[in-house]
């Protein structure tokens, strides 16, 4: 099973430093959102700054959102799915596996950005390093719920839209309790509580949504 | 004597159910007019004006029951397409299908209504109260779920995807709701809170539960004619539609 | 009658646009769910009875 999970990882890396391209638009998306808001709300850092959290994690989501779309498609294409449909293992398994490549791909590239983007908001060396704790325990839940509306939505026109329509509510917690966990390390409070919660939402996501997603996935595909 | 069973799978049958429901709706819709009229009697007549709100208050006799409508048919609605996933029964699925459009509309009358109380009481027509913002958000999982539904065109993917869907919005319900009530009560301090409202006398209560019962009964009502007409809709190549459309020509 | 007057009972101690404005919305959204609930069932029968009858038609056109 954990052969399977390296090597579904593996084979997904690999497929993406192909294609560099795709990640580095999501990561380019990621930047010029962050750049947008300043030019809309004004350039006063006190503001700014106290917008700063939220603004990451908006454009966080929906960067993350941007390539679930890749995440299922082309193996959809090709026919590579419906032969992890027959493998003798779970499809679990393997779902699990294109999540966390998912997350290394499009993730990880942006919560190594988000300190950088965030001095741009004015933010302090201890909001900086809550953002970038939070970011790094949310944007994996990102990546495994949004495999489930990925593979709901497979192969439907217009399939790009709806998962958004899809998955951006139940992104929701995550929004909440990672930028405010931004909010928590700068008023004084300690952002743990903030990042327990967010800890416990991972585990519970990564426990139910691989298996959600094979069902959605087989249901998609039959 | 070995008490008869009921064959319960006899009226998941879509042409059995299509009949009974038939029958029932007249049922429901009457006792729906009943009850609405019971409710507003309750709301507009006996109950006394509001000390601090004012005439406002009996804004909460539509507000209060089409929230929990709202709630309660999204539970309902992830119950029969859950059923529906698991058992592979087609009825569910439709049923599921048909409480969809009644739920967002009953979340939507939450919405409105509660921003036509909250400019009087609050001040403002919106305020990010907790209970508000979950509901809106509850808007937004219906509306994905008919979306959902409407994009994907083969009727048995879109039962089950829906089903899917449904089920993790289930789940998800009490997190959105409790994250953004903590989320809340980090940012406003001194709003004001609807848990704190003063107890609230029995007429005014009767008045919501009364109200309640009557949105329930027109749900029921106008959930049984839509499905079906999804069931006519789904069966039309069946023979017992071919036969009924012959019955219904002469 | 806590009202005196219909005119007392439509202003709603000053509060006739929001309660009015509330359950005016609510009538808005049941009649409007109602016809569009009957509106679907009629399309529907029509559709079907004409789809019959049409393939019905055929059968007979070609058995001829």
């Amino acid at each position: 099973m954990l052969s399977l999970l390296r090597w579904v990882i593996a084979r997904d890396l690999t497929l993406a430093i192909r294609r560099r391209a795709d990640v580095l638009t999501t990561l380019f998306f990621f930047v010029i959102v962050v750049t947008l808001f300043p030019l809309g709300v004004g350039p006063e850092m006190d503001t700014l700054r106290r917008m700063g959290a939220g603004v990451l994690w908006v454009a966080a989501l929906l960067a993350s959102m941007l390539s679930l779309g890749r995440l299922f498609a082309a193996d959809h294409l090709d026919g590579t799915l419906e032969q992890f449909l027959l493998i003798p293992q779970s499809l679990s398994v393997v779902v699990l596996g294109k999540i966390i490549a998912h997350w290394l791909v499009s993730g990880v590239p942006l919560v190594l950005m988000a300190p950088i983007v965030g001095l741009q908001y004015g933010l302090s060396p201890t909001a900086l390093l809550a953002l970038l704790a939070s970011l790094l325990l949310g944007t994996p839940i990102l990546s495994a719920i949004g495999a489930i509306g990925a593979a709901l939505t497979l192969g439907l026109r217009g399939g790009g839209v709806l998962v958004s329509l899809l998955v951006l509510p139940l992104y929701v917690p995550v929004l909440i309790f990672g930028a405010g966990a931004v909010d928590a390390a700068v008023s004084g409070l300690g952002a743990e509580a903030h990042l327990s919660l967010l800890g416990a939402l991972l585990l519970l996501a990564l426990v139910l949504s691989p298996w959600t997603a094979a069902v959605a996935l087989r249901i998609s595909i039959e | 004597m070995v008490p008869q069973k009921i064959n319960w799978f006899k009226y998941s049958s879509p042409a059995t159910f299509y009949f009974l429901a038939g029958k029932m709706i007249p049922w429901f819709a009457g006792a729906a007019v009943a009850f609405f009229a019971w409710g507003l009697y309750l709301g507009f007549f006996a109950a006394p004006t509001d000390a601090q709100q004012g005439e406002a208050y009996r804004i909460i006799f539509l507000h209060v029951p089409a929230a929990w409508m709202s709630m309660f048919i999204y539970v309902v609605m992830a119950g029969w397409a859950g059923l529906g996933l698991v058992l592979n029964t087609r009825l569910s699925s439709m049923m599921a299908s048909a409480l969809a459009p009644t739920g967002a509309m009953f979340t939507f009358l939450a919405l409105w209504s509660g921003a036509l109380w909250g400019k009087p009481t609050w001040g403002a027509y919106w305020v990010w109260d907790a209970r508000l913002t979950s509901e809106l958000i509850l808007l937004f999982l219906y509306i994905g779920f008919m979306s959902l539904q409407a994009t994907i065109e083969d009727p048995r993917r879109a039962d089950r995807a829906g089903a899917v869907l449904a089920l993790v919005g289930v789940v998800n319900v009490p997190i959105i709701y409790f994250s953004v009530r903590w989320w809340n009560t980090l940012h406003q301090g001194a709003s004001v809170s609807l848990t704190q409202a003063p107890a609230m006398a029995a007429v005014m209560l009767q008045g919501m539960l009364v109200m309640a019962l009557a949105c329930w009964m027109y749900s029921i009502a106008v959930v049984l004619a839509r499905v079906r007409c999804i069931i006519l809709e789904r069966e039309r190549h069946s023979a017992w539609v071919a036969e009924f459309l012959e019955g219904e020509r002469q | 009658m806590i009202w005196g007057s219909m005119e007392t009972f439509l202003a709603m101690g000053g509060y006739a646009f929001y309660v009015w404005g509330s359950y005016g919305m609510a009538i808005v959204l049941l009649a409007g769910e109602i016809l569009l609930v009957v509106g679907r069932r009629r399309t529907t029968l029509r559709r079907l009875s004409l789809t019959r009858r049409m393939t019905a038609k055929d059968r007979n056109e070609t058995a001829a």
